[in-house]
Formats: structure tokens, sequence, C-alpha cells
């Protein structure tokens, strides 16, 4: 890393940290970490000039440090340093385009906040083609203060998709375990929060393990393993209303691993009552169970195809485990990784063109990413050594995977490319199995 | 030929035969006892009490250790397993929980497979060896409850374990 990149991610860091440390209320007991691993030349210039305000009190959110921290972290976009932003135009009459030239920015994002009366406040912006001097977009966002990340995130998206005409994923939501205390005075809790970690809510509580979360498509239920009750069980918990269902909790053997058809009315689940683990899929509704597998081996972690025609999971029938795909109504399976000892935990990206997996060698285990389309290569996206639960974000751009830092669990997002790097850290206590929800519905 | 060797010879042929009868699958003379086993003064039949769990040398060993991706039960825990079946068998009123664990490394749903099968390779041992299937239960936990967590093989063979836990004695 060169000095002045270097020079220029301290000062991030500390704008994050400073940041971090304003947020009022459970989001204050985080802290954030960018940890940039190179290869940020491809990536495109945006500056992102503070936001005007038109009077009123002061934001509790700077929205253009928000999307630039969206920015930064996918790995296709550069953000100019907020310290080197000056000059601070709000409408595009105001705009020098020279100066953004000179500064080298591609792209200048700017924006004001005024007051739209009844609580509410409205947030403009404009995206202009620095070397075409052209506008590209002007929209304008109404809501409450407490919501102003939300839109942020929602410029940040909107810009994204304009840009590299993909979906932008940060107005999305991911969800995580902690593991707070030691030995028996542990508690754990499912957590949901932003996409960058702020806004942590706990949706689920308990003195046993939790594990698993699993998002339902349309984004408002989570399934997720508790052993409240001594074993494994499969739970389905609607976030807003904190209403729960049992689904699976056979007395004898394992509930667990549960996973979302894409049409929402099903889970495919590991269950091992059977004598062990074995694949079912149980219909949420009706709550009628399927077995899809039949052998000896361990078969677990399924997950649907996004066509909702086949299912991937982990299997050690050869020896060791391996992923394998399958009809999602069951029948002989076929066998996708044969690279490494060790590969299991499926994410697969939206268009299905993309698997992301654990792969284990030796005593490192790490994030690897298999495109169908190169037959059975891999990329990894992570240096290890225990790194787990891979989770692709709805467009695939990016993946949630967890990690180990000392004996503390802690949570990366990753750019697809392995390129960008981000740590999320809680203050104390283990994070783990992180879940990367789908796309907000507006 | 040792104590150690004789039992799991008997288990491995109990397990081998089709069906193995009461006679066959009596334990061995239980192992050589601690000097705070035979302050102990033993009923007159010979069988285990509850107090003996707190005080047997034998019983009070309850964690069965595996190595790395196995599930096979080492010669050297078959003389905690001969114990606990002849309690067991001694008691049939008692009832216990096979607790499975997994080191850290692999993902935790596969580890909540592997721990299983570690706890069913336990109960299968216990039942070969004299007690009963309805006096045992399995749970895996896979690598949800680490005794010691660094990141190294020392502390990787001590979360690899079985432990017996009682509900009932």
């Amino acid at each position: 890393m060169n000095p002045p990149m270097r020079r220029t991610l301290s000062r991030l860091v500390l704008l994050l940290a400073a940041l971090a440390a304003l947020v009022a209320g459970p989001a204050a007991a985080q802290s954030l970490n960018v940890e940039i691993v190179g290869g940020l030349k491809t990536a495109i210039p945006i500056a992102v000039v503070p936001f005007a305000q038109a009077g009123g009190a002061p934001l509790p959110t700077d929205v253009a440090d928000v999307i630039r921290a969206d920015f930064n972290r996918s790995g296709k976009f550069r953000s100019l340093d907020k310290n080197d932003i000056v000059e601070t135009p709000s409408q595009g009459s105001d705009v020098k385009f020279a100066t953004w030239r000179l500064l080298k920015q591609d792209y200048l994002t700017i924006g004001r906040i005024s007051d739209a009366g009844g609580g509410m406040l409205k947030v403009e912006y404009e995206l202009w083609d620095v070397n075409r001097q052209q506008s590209l977009l002007a929209q304008s966002f109404t809501a409450p203060a407490g919501d102003l990340r939300g839109v942020a995130h929602q410029i940040a998206d909107q810009i994204y998709e304009k840009i590299t005409g993909v979906r932008g994923a940060f107005w999305t939501r991911i969800a995580y375990i902690t593991a707070v205390g030691v030995g028996n005075n542990t508690t754990y809790s499912l957590i949901v929060a932003d996409s960058d970690g702020y806004n942590p809510q706990v949706v689920a509580r308990s003195r046993e393990s939790l594990l698993g979360p699993a998002w339902s498509p349309d984004g408002s239920k989570i399934a997720y393993v508790s052993f409240e009750s001594g074993n494994s069980q499969v739970y389905v918990q609607n976030i807003s209303t904190g209403s729960r269902s049992l689904i699976a909790s056979h007395p004898r053997g394992i509930n667990s691993a549960p996973a979302w058809s894409p049409d929402g009315s099903k889970l495919a689940v590991s269950l091992s009552y059977v004598g062990n683990p074995e694949i079912f899929v149980i219909d949420v509704a009706s709550r009628t169970e399927t077995r899809l597998t039949n052998n000896f081996a361990i078969d677990t972690e399924p997950t649907f195809t996004p066509d909702g025609q086949s299912i991937i999971f982990t299997s050690d029938r050869s020896g060791k485990p391996q992923l394998y795909q399958m009809s999602a109504s069951g029948g002989a399976a076929q066998r996708l990784t044969f690279q490494g000892g060790f590969n299991a935990s499926a994410s697969v990206s939206y268009d299905g063109k993309q698997i992301a997996m654990v792969q284990g060698n030796g005593n490192v285990y790490r994030i690897a990413i298999m495109d169908r389309s190169l037959g059975g290569q891999v990329r990894f996206v992570s240096p290890g050594n225990v790194d787990d639960s891979p989770s692709f974000a709805p467009n695939a751009s990016m993946l949630l995977y967890a990690a180990s830092q000392g004996t503390r669990g802690v949570l990366y997002a990753v750019s697809a490319d392995g390129l960008v790097r981000q740590r999320l850290v809680l203050s104390d206590g283990d994070v783990r199995e992180p879940s990367w929800g789908p796309y907000r519905q507006r | 030929m040792n104590k150690t060797v004789t039992v799991t010879l008997a288990a491995l042929l109990c397990v081998g035969a089709a069906a193995c009868s009461k006679k066959n699958t009596k334990p061995a003379p239980l192992p050589e006892q601690q000097p705070v086993a035979q302050t102990q003064a033993p009923t007159s039949d010979g069988k285990y009490q509850p107090s003996d769990l707190d005080t047997d040398a034998c019983l009070r060993q309850r964690v069965v250790y595996f190595d790395f991706d196995k599930n096979d039960v080492k010669p050297e825990f078959q003389q905690i397993i001969a114990c606990h079946a002849k309690y067991l068998q001694d008691r049939p009123q008692s009832a216990m929980t096979l607790e499975g664990n997994t080191d850290e490394r692999g993902t935790r749903e596969y580890n909540l497979g592997l721990g299983e099968r570690r706890g069913n390779a336990v109960s299968s041992a216990l039942q070969a060896a004299g007690g009963s299937a309805g006096q045992i239960n399995v749970t895996s936990y896979g690598k949800e409850k680490p005794t010691c967590r660094e990141h190294n093989e020392d502390c990787w063979a001590k979360n690899r374990r079985v432990e017996i836990v009682y509900t009932a004695k």
C-alpha cells in the first residue's frame, strides 16, 4: 500500500470511528473498520459532496458520509476523501466541472436537505457525469430524520445502478448471531441490522445457541435454529411482530439448516431423526415433510437454486464433505466440487452462475467462489483460517462471511472480486452466522 | 492380554454379532480402581449405586475424545465405556444424554452432523457393553460449545469430545 493511500485510509477509519461514536443507542456499541486489500485501480472515482442543509436542527446522519462508505465497500467505486472536497455545490448550476476534472473524478453527487413539514425532511440529490458535464440523475425522497440512513442507502443504490447497470444492494438488511458472555452465562441473540451494520435490532434472544438465520424471500420472516429446548429446533419468526412458530422439532436428532424456497412456500432442512442427517423439504403452511436424500452420509446445508428447481447441499457421501446438486423433488445428486478436501455451506448468486462456499485445505478454511461457466475452478475471496458462512448480497456484488479475530468471531463484507473487505465488529462478544437479506420494497 | 484389549474385543465381537446375548455383553471386570473408589463400600451384590457417580474413579470420567473428522471410539476409552455401561445395566432407571462436540474447523452445520456421529458411536459402544438404547439420548452441539477457544491442535483435541451427562441416576 503506498503512503498516500494509507493516509487516505487512516482518515477514512478515523472518520468512521467518529461517525460510529456519534450514533446513539444500540448502534453505539459497535464500531466499523474498513480494510482495503488492494486492487482499487479499477474502481470508478466519484465525489460525494456533503449535502447542504437549509436551517433546522442538526441532523443525526451525514447522508454523504453514508453514501461514500457504501461506495467504498462495494469495490466498484472509490469515493473522494471528504477532506479533499474543496467546493460544496448543492445544485447543478453551482458546479465548476474544471475543479472535479482536476481532482480526476468521473462522477459527482451533490444534494440538499430541507424541511418538508410534518416532521419530514426532503432529500434531493443529483448525479453528474464530470467529463460530459451531463446530469444523469435528479431525484428526491421524503423521510423522517430517523430514516436518513435508509434514504442514503437508496441514493447509493440508484447511483450504483445508473453507473454499473447492476441493481444496488446497499438498502438491504443483514441478520447474524451474537454470543456475549462466557460459558453458561452466554447470551445468544439473533440480530437484524442495515447492510452496513448500523441499526442493530434484537429479533430473538436465548441462553442456548442460535444458528443459521435464513431470510424469507419477502424479507418479513427469518427461519433459524434454536437450542433453547436442549436440542436443535427450527423456528420461523416474523421480524416486525415477533410472533414465531416451530417448524421442525423432532425430539430425536438434529433439526437444522433451514433454507427458503424462492417462492417462500417451503423450507429445506436437515433432519436426523431417521438415523443420520438427511435433506427434507417442509411445506410451511401444512408442515408436510418430504424426504429427499437417503444414505448413510451427513447431508446438510441445503439451499435452493434461484429458479427453485434444484437444491445444492453438503454431503460427505464420498468420504469428505463436498457440494452436490439434486432436483428440488429429490432423486440422484450430481457432485459439484472436486478441488479441496472440504467444500460446504453453499450460497448461490441470484443468477445461479456463482456458488460461494467454505473450502478447507489442511487447517485453512477460506471462502471460495466457483463460477459455474468455468467448470470447477474457484477463486478465494477471504484469507482464512477459520472462515465460515458465506452469504451473497442479492445482487451478488458482495458477500458476508464469518471469520475469527483472535478468539472472537467477527463478520466481514467482501466485494465479490475479493478486493475490498470491511470488518464489522461488536464491542464485546462473538459475531457469526451472517445472512444477507433480500431487496427491500419501497 | 491386558484388560483394555479384552474389553475392546468383547465390544467388537458384540457389534459384529447379529444378536448379543446378555451374557456376552456383560462387561469385563471393572478396570483398576483408584484408591478413592476402593474406600467406597461396594454394595453386597457388586452393583453400582448413584453415589458411585461422584466417587468411583472410572464413573467420574465422563468425556470421550476423538481424532480429527473421526468418530471411532479409541481403545483407551473402552474402560470408561465399560463402567458407564455397567452403571446403566445396574441401574435400569438411570438415563444419560451424550453430548457430541467438534473442533472449530469446518462449517457449523457439518459439525452438528459430525458431533452426532460421535454421540452415536459412544451410544453404540455403551449398548454393545450392556447399556440399553432406551437409557441413552444423543444430542449434538457441533462446534457450539467449545471448552477451549484457541486455534491450535491442543485446543482442538480438547473440543473433539462426547460428554456423558446423567439425566437420571
